[in-house]
């Protein structure tokens, strides 16, 4: 069985090839067109962040395209992990090593490790011979008992550090180090989200993950103690050398060749686990839950299973574009340019195929820089004209609202996309056994 | 005497307030969960758009040189929620129906809908700016004081807050006649229970899809307007309100009207006193406690609040997913 299914999945036939090479070719068009237009340093900027954003739609095309989960909390995962990435690799604040603070964040985590072992203690009460309802007395009672304890500790702990020495600081390990932390950490936080929504139907983790990722969101604005909040933190390390004495271009392009190294390794993996016997049975779970499940399949560990693996490309490719920009800064995260652009990216590349994720993020992303400009102008000739036709006084916020427009364009790209072409440009190749 | 004032006035009446809000939405998102199967996220912004459309009608009718005893925005408030109502039926006709005939996974109607709110968001900030706007265009709003005895701190109450009151009150009965009463009203339960039982019994879905998006849309808009005169009409609210909602859909149960404004209710409540900052009922038995009373002593900090409806979304979803009122799980 094993042997049979791995040797068929070389043979995609020949049209679909020509195809991606169609698609392809035509992507390397616009690439050599931005290039030419806007010159190398610029248009390596953009190739950069277009793979950050590839790995990010990798990661939804694990989650939509094989297993059909509607994660609209990308931007959460996103800023988890440039969060936890940038804590990691961010060098040291000697301040707070001298300050009493570490001792307070160890008595923390051992706070927290103890509050979760008491709240699955409690639930587990019923293997003592607690009746039901007194076991959710004592659920509830553990749970408000450690509430107020970490939040106790939270406040002192906050106030504390911000005193002392402003902020933790980083821990100073290589920037890859970071980049592995912010993988782990969006799993852990996908693990316990999907632990909750995941047996209901999809829409649940659909409200779930938009909540989350604005309770994160939250968090990280106003955790000061943690990440300095709205101060932002600059400049963060990069895994090569920073443009900072002015080689724009050869650093911009070192990182490129690191965030296209991983992508690729992302993407063979991808490539294989897509074919492979395990990939099969995803496909077969998102297709038909119930006979799946009749099959003999753990619907619900194997769904939990793939939205955390999604998540991980999420908080790695979300570490790498911030660490891109060389600035952390919570309050740029924003739903629009975090979940919608790569869910746009995800849906007109052609959801459950790889290559498109990869052609949609590219192809889309460039859009997207080229569309300020656009939308800038074409407001300015409208305001122009206006002006002169009919004497029209422009607001004078004209050039936020102008921008605002990307939004609009964003919301309708995505019902044109499903109503009129629902599988997108490079469709998820069809079976053939 | 005068803190437990303070505590009615921030506390009770501020959670009834936006209770009642997330109440009128929520009733339109389990219409539209229970019978069209998914979850519109269009809503919250379907409520800023009508606020704008009163906010709109309010000053043609300024132009035209108006008056009455009640503010224009409110008297405006009614044909924006017919015309909400219409453009909701659009929004119906021309992105979800073609999904729904197509035979889309209902997911991909939720897809549909992120979009419409996408689109709904850039329209809005496009043409109404991001800066707030006072909705009492006419007038001031009037705030009336009610004087408890031994207390010099009155209980006040506003305009806006006690139109609310009102409306809210007199929709519950309607949608209950409405609901229990009237052909239409039960033939939208009958689909709510099984599409295809109704389907088979003669109801005319189509006029069920009808009435869900007219009452949906129409009680959208008069959230949207109502919240908007309480406090200022915001063009960004958007997640923020539309978090709220969904908790309160689900933990009322699925399609379940009452349960939606039950649900309302326990949110908003939840969100204020949870908020409010207790140390102030404990001062006044100060010397009966044996520990100091914290300067703040509120259970989540303000800028949390959102963590509020998500937490209990969250307990809902692990303990009782079917909700309060025993509605569907999906």
């Amino acid at each position: 069985m094993v042997q049979s299914a791995l040797s068929e999945k070389n043979a995609p036939p020949a049209a679909e090839w020509r195809r991606d090479l169609l698609a392809f070719a035509a992507l390397a068009i616009i690439v050599l067109v931005v290039f030419v237009s806007q010159g190398a340093v610029y248009s390596v900027r953009v190739m950069a962040e277009a793979g950050c954003y590839a790995l990010l739609a990798l990661g939804l095309t694990i989650q939509w395209g094989y297993a059909g989960m509607f994660n609209i909390g990308i931007m959460g995962f996103l800023a988890a992990g440039a969060a936890s990435s940038m804590l990691i690799s961010f060098p040291a604040n000697p301040k707070f090593w001298a300050s009493p603070g570490p001792m307070l964040i160890v008595v923390f985590i051992a706070k927290l490790v103890a509050c979760g072992v008491a709240i699955w203690l409690a639930n587990k009460a019923e293997r003592i011979g607690i009746s039901r309802r007194l076991k959710g007395v004592l659920v509830t009672l553990v749970l408000i008992a450690s509430f107020i304890v970490i939040s106790r500790h939270m406040t002192r702990m906050s106030h504390e550090i911000e005193s002392t020495s402003g902020w933790i600081g980083g821990l100073g390990l290589p920037v890859l180090v970071g980049w592995a932390v912010a993988g782990v950490v969006a799993a852990i936080i996908a693990w316990a989200v999907g632990k909750i929504c995941l047996g209901l139907r999809s829409d649940y983790l659909a409200i779930a993950t938009l909540g989350i990722a604005a309770i994160i969101k939250t968090f990280l604005k106003n955790a000061d103690w943690l990440t300095r909040g709205t101060l932002t933190v600059s400049p963060l390390p990069w895994p090569v050398p920073t443009p900072a004495n002015g080689h724009f271009i050869l650093a911009r392009s070192l990182y490129l060749s690191v965030v296209v190294v991983i992508m690729v390794l992302l993407y063979l993996l991808l490539q294989r686990a897509y074919y492979a016997p395990w990939g099969r049975m995803m496909r077969a779970i998102r297709d038909n839950e119930d006979a799946a499940e009749a099959m003999g399949k753990d619907v619900t560990k194997r769904r939990l299973q793939i939205f955390v693996l999604g998540c991980i490309p999420m908080g790695v490719g979300g570490a790498m574009l911030i660490h891109f920009a060389q600035i952390y800064d919570p309050s740029a995260f924003v739903d629009l340019n975090y979940t919608f652009l790569i869910w746009v990216m995800v849906i007109v590349g052609g959801a459950g195929n790889n290559r498109g994720a990869i052609f949609g993020a590219v192809f889309v992303y460039i859009v997207w820089t080229v569309s300020a400009p656009i939308a800038l102008w074409l407001f300015h000739l409208v305001a122009y004209y206006g002006h002169q036709w009919v004497g029209w006084q422009p607001p004078s916020d004209l050039d936020s609202r102008a921008l605002e427009m990307r939004v609009f364009v964003v919301g309708l790209a995505i019902t044109l996309v499903l109503r009129y072409a629902p599988r997108g440009v490079l469709p998820e190749p069809q079976a053939r056994h | 005497m005068n803190d437990f004032i303070f505590f009615i006035n921030n506390g009770l009446i501020a959670g009834l307030i936006i209770g009642s809000i997330y109440a009128l939405g929520a009733v339109g998102v389990t219409l539209v969960f229970g019978i069209l199967r998914f979850a519109h996220f269009a809503h919250g912004d379907i409520m800023t758009m009508g606020a704008f459309f009163s906010l709109i009608i309010a000053y043609l009718l300024q132009a035209a040189g108006f008056h009455s005893i009640f503010a224009l925005v409110f008297i405006g408030m009614f044909p924006a929620m017919v015309i909400t109502a219409l453009i909701a039926i659009g929004f119906d006709r021309v992105f979800y129906k073609p999904l729904r005939e197509a035979g889309a996974r209902p997911i991909v109607l939720v897809m549909a809908s992120l979009g419409v709110t996408l689109m709904l968001q850039g329209v809005i900030r496009l043409f109404g700016g991001v800066s707030a706007r006072n909705m009492f265009i006419d007038r001031p709003k009037e705030i009336f004081q009610f004087h408890v005895p031994g207390a010099h701190r009155p209980i006040v109450l506003t305009e806006p807050e006690v139109i609310l009151f009102i409306f809210t009150a007199v929709t519950v009965v309607a949608l209950h006649y409405f609901l229990t009463r009237t052909r239409l009203g039960k033939a939208m339960r009958a689909v709510s229970d099984n599409p295809d039982l109704a389907r088979i019994t003669g109801i005319n879905t189509e006029h069920v899809v009808w009435a869900t998006w007219i009452i949906g849309g129409a009680l959208a808009c008069a959230a949207g307007t109502l919240l908007s005169m309480d406090v200022a009409l915001k063009p960004d609210l958007s997640w923020n309100i539309l978090l709220p909602i969904f908790a309160a859909t689900i933990v009322g149960g699925i399609g379940q009207p009452y349960g939606a404004i039950a649900g309302g209710f326990l949110v908003g409540l939840c969100e204020s006193l949870s908020v409010f900052n207790w140390a102030i009922l404990l001062r006044p038995i100060k010397p009966l406690l044996w520990f100091d009373i914290p300067s703040s002593l509120a259970i989540v900090p303000t800028q949390y609040k959102l963590m509020v409806p998500f937490v209990i979304l969250i307990i809902v979803l692990i303990y009782r997913p079917t909700g309060i009122f025993k509605g569907r799980v999906l």
